[in-house]
């Protein structure tokens, strides 16, 4: 079982200072500006306004579903205003960038990885070498500068989302006004709370990119390969998360 | 010059290459033939970098092209047009984008660029297929696309990987004069890679035998033709029977 282990815990540092390298090999291929800024706008179109709908479908829906249970857990102890403190504050600090995220590790990084699994095993990766571009700066770059600056941005558009429809439910199925709502809403609230949903959610951009970047390129075999490399990388995307979630709450959150 | 020195290659426990050498003049075309699996595309990505070797060298004008830094290893790979066994065609992209893929790393005008793409469309007989997506295409027409990609840029080496696998003997032997048509044309210096004889037959100079990770015999068209080597012959006479068939394969090769 000790060996087991050791060999599950080589494997995981070999895989931890492959990705080390592929980051490297990616930041060197940043001076490439011709190659990766024309691809950018693209880009960013595909992974961040074309994931507008889901994440505004889940933001929707867990905005509903927070105003209810808000009012259910309160049961007549806690003032119902806080109904919108409750609301603005997990949408903004938690559920908004977490819920989109694994939303979009999903749709962006198996997208990605599946993608570029077709490109390395047809040959189009070898072809573009050849013609003398670097896939770092062609194909690895638009995405992971794509996926960290658009990330924030369809969170930021959830995160409305959610408040909304929050105040929707509160004030059509809760005996609560939105004057009400909005005093709950405005209590403890401080900037930091959206900037810290933000901070989260271009950092679950950035590994949700690079690693379906590096698992898409590093593809092996045939559509099998490409298989396993895009259910690999919505898994590890998704535990990404989740630590970097535990870990900016507990740099970011933590009382001085 | 291509050289191939003391070549080494193993993926895994997988023992592809075990000291393969040979060398490819200027001007000619040299054709590497061998059974399946017995690593003759592994060869054929070391010339531009895509694999390094566990050991030996391949050599291009001088240079060693495991010791090349980044930007010389793109540099040199300007120089050769790689055609691929599946064409490798950028499936979300016009042959036109295709085909001016790599010029739009070099400072060319728009115009230039369309210009050279109508002429080498024209070489590989497809003029006017710019506006056609991959998927529409054929496998011999992908294939001439692929050609077209590769001399787009006009390179001073030509790599042909399986360039008539898969096709019928009509469109492979067109794809044949093709490639003897883009010679005389162009004055590359070409590495085919094929178990097609009558392919090599036709457009090769020379003829080089891979068989167990190493150059069994090389000499001209008509020095393999005449072979009394009993491996090259059952080779080329596409003979199931005369040498054991296990030890044709090199051990464990993709």
């Amino acid at each position: 079982m000790l060996a087991a282990l050791g060999r599950r815990s080589v494997g995981f540092m070999e895989e931890i200072g492959r990705l080390g390298q592929f980051l490297a090999d990616t930041v060197r291929a940043l001076p490439d500006v011709r190659t990766w800024g024309r691809q950018l706008f693209p880009t960013m179109r595909r992974i961040g306004v074309d994931s507008l709908p889901i994440a505004l479908f889940i933001a929707a829906f867990t905005g509903i579903v927070l105003a209810l249970l808000a009012s259910y857990t309160f049961t007549g102890a806690v003032p119902l205003y806080l109904v919108g403190t409750l609301v603005g504050k997990t949408t903004m600090m938690e559920l908004g960038p977490v819920l989109t995220g694994l939303a979009l590790a999903g749709r962006v990084g198996a997208n990605i990885a599946a993608e570029l699994g077709t490109m390395r095993v047809t040959e189009q990766v070898d072809a573009l070498e050849t013609l003398a571009f670097d896939p770092h700066a062609y194909l690895v770059l638009p995405r992971v500068i794509a996926g960290t600056v658009m990330f924030p941005v369809v969170v930021a558009f959830a995160m409305a989302m959610g408040i909304f429809m929050g105040w929707v439910a509160a004030t059509t199925l809760l005996p609560i006004t939105t004057a009400e709502f909005l005093r709950g809403l405005r209590l403890f609230y401080v900037p930091f709370d959206i900037q810290f949903g933000l901070i989260k959610s271009a950092s679950f951009g950035f590994v949700i990119t690079l690693i379906g970047c590096h698992l898409g390129l590093g593809t092996r075999g045939g559509a099998e390969g490409v298989g396993s490399a895009t259910t690999r990388t919505v898994v590890y995307s998704a535990e990404m998360i989740l630590l970097l979630d535990a870990y900016w709450a507990l740099t970011l959150l933590r009382p001085a | 010059m291509i050289a191939f020195r003391e070549l080494y290659k193993a993926f895994g426990p997988k023992q592809v290459l075990l000291g393969l050498s040979v060398e490819v003049h200027d001007g000619e075309t040299l054709v590497i033939v061998g059974g399946s699996g017995t690593g003759k595309s592994v060869a054929l990505k070391h010339v531009v970098g895509l694999l390094e070797p566990d050991a030996g060298a391949v050599e291009v004008d001088g240079q060693v092209v495991s010791r090349l830094r980044r930007r010389e290893l793109t540099e040199m790979r300007s120089h050769i047009g790689y055609v691929f066994q599946f064409a490798a065609l950028f499936d979300s992209m016009t042959i036109f984008d295709n085909v001016a893929f790599g010029l739009r790393r070099r400072r060319m005008t728009e115009a230039d660029i369309r210009a050279r793409v109508a002429e080498s469309l024209r070489l590989v007989d497809l003029p006017g297929a710019e506006r056609q997506m991959p998927a529409e295409l054929s496998g011999g027409m992908r294939k001439r696309v692929g050609l077209a990609r590769a001399i787009a840029l006009r390179p001073k080496y030509l790599l042909y990987d399986e360039p008539t696998t898969g096709l019928d003997p009509v469109t492979a032997a067109v794809i044949d004069e093709l490639m003897v048509r883009t010679r005389e044309a162009l004055g590359v210096t070409s590495i085919v890679i094929t178990h097609d004889m009558r392919s090599a037959y036709t457009v090769g100079d020379r003829i080089a035998m891979l068989y167990e990770g190493r150059i069994r015999q090389e000499g001209t068209v008509e020095e393999i033709r005449q072979t009394a080597d009993p491996v090259v012959r059952q080779f080329i006479e596409g003979r199931p029977d005369g040498v054991d068939q296990d030890s044709a394969l090199v051990r464990g090769a993709a």
